[in-house]
């Protein structure tokens, strides 16, 4: 278990830096700092210059609605490991503006965009302050606790018509298509012109090439040797086979040339957070599943955390083991798949996906023989596991881990690794420097690709990976190519852990006291992370001893990383776009939410 | 030299072609053993999906099916007792725990009430799962403290009209013990060596009261 929280020297020095004005935060199951919203610039600059919390995980917003305020939380830590900082500061609801931290950690750019989408904080200096996953038309800010939806049923779950009296219905008959959305006022979806296109496109960057190429063809190129170039906005999607789902790249290109890139995502949006809020505890677990779908296991594992750090408990060692060993397995699951996709969108079409799918499916089986589905496990459960491994199942994961996946990566390592096509395609493309990735929250692989040993299992570890011998995997050029060779780097130290993990495995108890379905959590704040394949995913819980939680954010690997993006292709040709994409490796199940 | 790195993958590729055909001599030979060939063979799928699998790995779906692991859940059902006069219970007690449990509220339960006294009866009259918003989590199998709902292994559930099939009421999902002990026999042993040392501790209870 981690402490982030406990009262590290480095947190009472930023007291001691702003003398009165940053206080401690006295609520109980609660910790951080409250600092006042006129100062939280100054404050952030020095936790970052003077006390070198560089690296800034996670932004997101609380409606304490019954107080009429609202709350912003950050959560940053050192690249350089130990505990995390976490400041918060509050503005009253009505008018909630607070100052961006732009400026300081440019990552912050579409965390801010959500909390103002989803909770209507305003983030002043902010440069491209849009909605990022609901659309214009779009009344309100969901995660506000006075927001209700077209069909309100309950405030929260257990609803109280489905037992004992449980007359049955169908909600889209009391809500047919046409009722079953609430626009704002004046807002003629019919007639709608989306003038955010036009705000989309002017806040890319345009090279102003005073009039002299592209605009007569008797002018473009001629000198008779190189050819004029046009600036032009292209749209890459929101359907499109290389965007791994659907999601929208708008890319202005000057000939080939990227001159900016700005992703648009929320195509799949389904305010996970909002429904988690109505959720009970235990019922958010079958949730996370679906956020990354290649990793359910470890999203299951970063709720559990963060549930069990409110609740203060643990599970049994034995369900400690097989947790490493399952968000392990995960771990080669998603990056075997993620190579062959990469490959995809370098045009080797499907031979790699397939070679690499072959493995994941013997993963997979392990998956549904323990948790009953392959992809949307449900196993992991507050203080252990739902159950225990059937029998026959640790001798054929000791056989994978032992045999075969060790043959089987070295043989994706000689099919790909030395292909030139490869290597042209990747090496010093899509390079993200180690200062831009840090500022730019770039998270687990992508972070460690540029030269960052950043790794949360062995930073802050959680669970029982301070037992396990294994080396952080870094590359230092953060190229395609090197976040190709990562992710065979990190197949083989899990591999490691695995093997471990598999021969130290004790026997006994898989779950600490009675399984519940109601469970008690008392109040307070937690911030669960863990490291997924995708990178730092974080849950953020507020509990007030309900059985549901007063607010649950998810810090989504996948939707974070999308913020190097730019950087990234800035300067590349268009066709690099689609490697880089593939080489960030998202999933749009947890880029939406 | 420019352009071996190529020719070296090319070199797995082509090691994975010739393992399909490798296997397929293989179980060409077995099968004058009279053991059946590479595809539509029990012994032969299992080793296909297994960790020794060689080559390709389709499974030729419908006519060759996956085993199902134990674990494995889909939609969840109903269970009913048997008994000697061939009178069907039901488990279910409508006590409500798997309604409040669902995490999408998929669950609805209409309990019974004594047609005299009014009194709740435990029993369902009605059960409804709208397995369209079923999201196959398990929670309600997980938290059923009487053992009467369980995930089903049936997987093929395709319909011509969604509007009209997809609530499933107590007589669709009601399935006889015995088909339960057929799907998940380990999990059927348990529970009912669970259930027996349950009733033995209750009788033993039961027969110390008398004697005091």
């Amino acid at each position: 278990m981690t402490e982030t929280q406990t009262a590290a020297p480095p947190s009472e020095r930023l007291e001691e830096q702003f003398p009165g004005v940053v206080t401690r935060d006295e609520r109980p199951g609660y910790s951080g700092y409250l600092v006042p919203v006129d100062s939280l610039l100054d404050v952030a600059r020095a936790a970052r210059d003077r006390l070198g919390y560089d690296y800034l995980s996670s932004v997101t917003g609380v409606d304490y609605f019954p107080d009429n305020k609202m709350e912003v939380v950050y959560h940053v830590y050192r690249t350089t490991g130990g505990p995390g900082l976490v400041f918060k500061t509050q503005v009253p609801r009505d008018d909630s503006v607070v100052p961006s931290l732009y400026s300081i950690y440019p990552g912050v750019d579409f965390q801010e965009r959500e909390a103002w989408d989803l909770l209507g904080v305003r983030f002043s200096g902010h440069p491209d302050l849009r909605r990022i996953l609901m659309w214009e038309g779009f009344a309100g800010h969901p995660l506000r606790k006075d927001w209700k939806e077209a069909y309100f049923e309950e405030e929260a779950k257990p609803f109280k018509n489905r037992w004992p009296e449980g007359k049955v219905y169908r909600i889209e008959d009391k809500l047919p298509v046409g009722k079953n959305a609430v626009f704002p006022e004046g807002f003629d979806p019919e007639r709608w012109i989306p003038e955010t296109d036009a705000a989309l496109y002017a806040g890319l960057i345009h090279v102003d090439d005073g009039g002299n190429r592209g605009s007569s063809p008797e002018r473009s190129g001629g000198d008779g040797h190189s050819i004029g170039t046009d600036q032009i906005v292209v749209n890459l999607g929101p359907q499109h086979p290389s965007t791994h789902g659907v999601f929208r790249l708008v890319v202005s290109l000057d000939g080939e040339t990227i001159v900016d890139l700005k992703p648009v995502m929320g195509y799949l949006h389904r305010n996970h957070e909002k429904i988690g809020e109505r959720n009970t505890f235990l019922m958010n677990m079958p949730f996370t599943d679906r956020l990354d779908y290649f990793c359910s296991m470890g999203n299951n594992f970063g709720y559990a955390l963060a549930v069990e750090k409110l609740m203060g408990i643990k599970p049994p060692e034995r369900a400690e083991y097989i947790r490493i060993i399952m968000a392990e397995l995960t771990r080669i699951v998603n990056h075997l798949a993620t190579i062959g996709f990469l490959l995809n969108d370098l045009g080797a079409f499907f031979t790699p996906v397939i070679y690499a799918f072959g493995e994941r499916e013997l993963i997979l089986d392990v998956f549904e023989a323990v948790s009953g589905s392959r992809m949307m496990c449900n196993y992991f459960r507050f203080g252990g596991l739902a159950r225990d491994l059937p029998e026959g199942v640790l001798e054929t994961i000791s056989d994978l881990v032992n045999e075969r996946l060790p043959r089987r990566i070295d043989e994706i390592d000689a099919y790909i690794t030395n292909n030139e096509i490869v290597r042209t395609r990747g090496i010093g493309v899509g390079v993200l420097t180690r200062d831009r990735a840090i500022a730019l929250s770039a998270a687990g692989p992508v972070l460690r690709a540029s030269g960052v040993a950043y790794d949360v299992r062995r930073a802050e570890p959680y669970g029982i990976y301070d037992r396990f011998d294994f080396d952080v995997a870094v590359r230092t050029h953060g190229d395609i190519y090197d976040r190709y060779l990562i992710r065979l780097d990190e197949m083989r130290q899990s591999l490691r852990i695995l093997q471990q993990a598999v021969r130290d495995i004790p026997g006994g108890e898989i779950q600490t006291g009675k399984a519940q379905y109601q469970v008690r959590v008392p109040a307070g704040e937690s911030y669960g992370r863990v490291e997924n394949p995708k990178g730092e995913l974080g849950f953020y819980v507020i509990s007030t001893g309900k059985p549901n939680p007063w607010r649950y954010h998810v810090r989504a690997p996948s939707f974070i990383n999308l913020t190097g993006m730019a950087e990234m292709c800035r300067g590349y040709k268009v066709a690099d776009v689609v490697a880089t994409l593939g080489s960030i490796d998202i999933v749009l199940g947890e880029v939406d939410r | 030299m420019y352009g071996f790195g190529i020719i070296r993958g090319l070199g797995v590729t082509l090691r994975h072609f010739l393992a399909t055909y490798v296997d397929d001599l293989r179980w060409f030979f077995g099968r004058i053993g009279g053991n059946g060939g590479r595809y539509y063979n029990a012994e032969a799928l299992a080793v296909r999906q297994g960790p020794k699998a060689r080559g390709i790995f389709t499974v030729q779906y419908p006519e060759e099916k996956l085993t199902l692991p134990e674990e494995f859940r889909f939609l969840p059902f109903l269970i009913y007792d048997v008994d000697e006069t061939g009178k069907q219970e039901d488990r279910c007690t409508s006590c409500g725990i798997c309604a409040k449990v669902c995490p999408p509220q998929c669950i609805w339960i209409e309990r019974s009430n004594d047609p005299v006294s009014g009194r709740p009866i435990p029993q369902p009259t009605e059960f409804y799962i709208d397995v369209d918003i079923c999201m196959n989590c398990g929670l309600c199998a997980e938290y059923c403290p009487f053992d009467a709902i369980k995930m089903d292994h049936d997987y093929e559930l395709a319909t011509f009209d969604r509007m009209s099939h997809h609530i499933f009421d107590k007589a669709r999902l009601s399935q006889p013990a015995s088909y339960y002990a057929s799907i998940r026999p380990t999990n059927n042993a348990r529970e009912e060596e669970a259930r027996a040392a349950k009733e033995a501790a209750k009788e033993a209870k039961a027969a110390k009261a008398e004697a005091a």
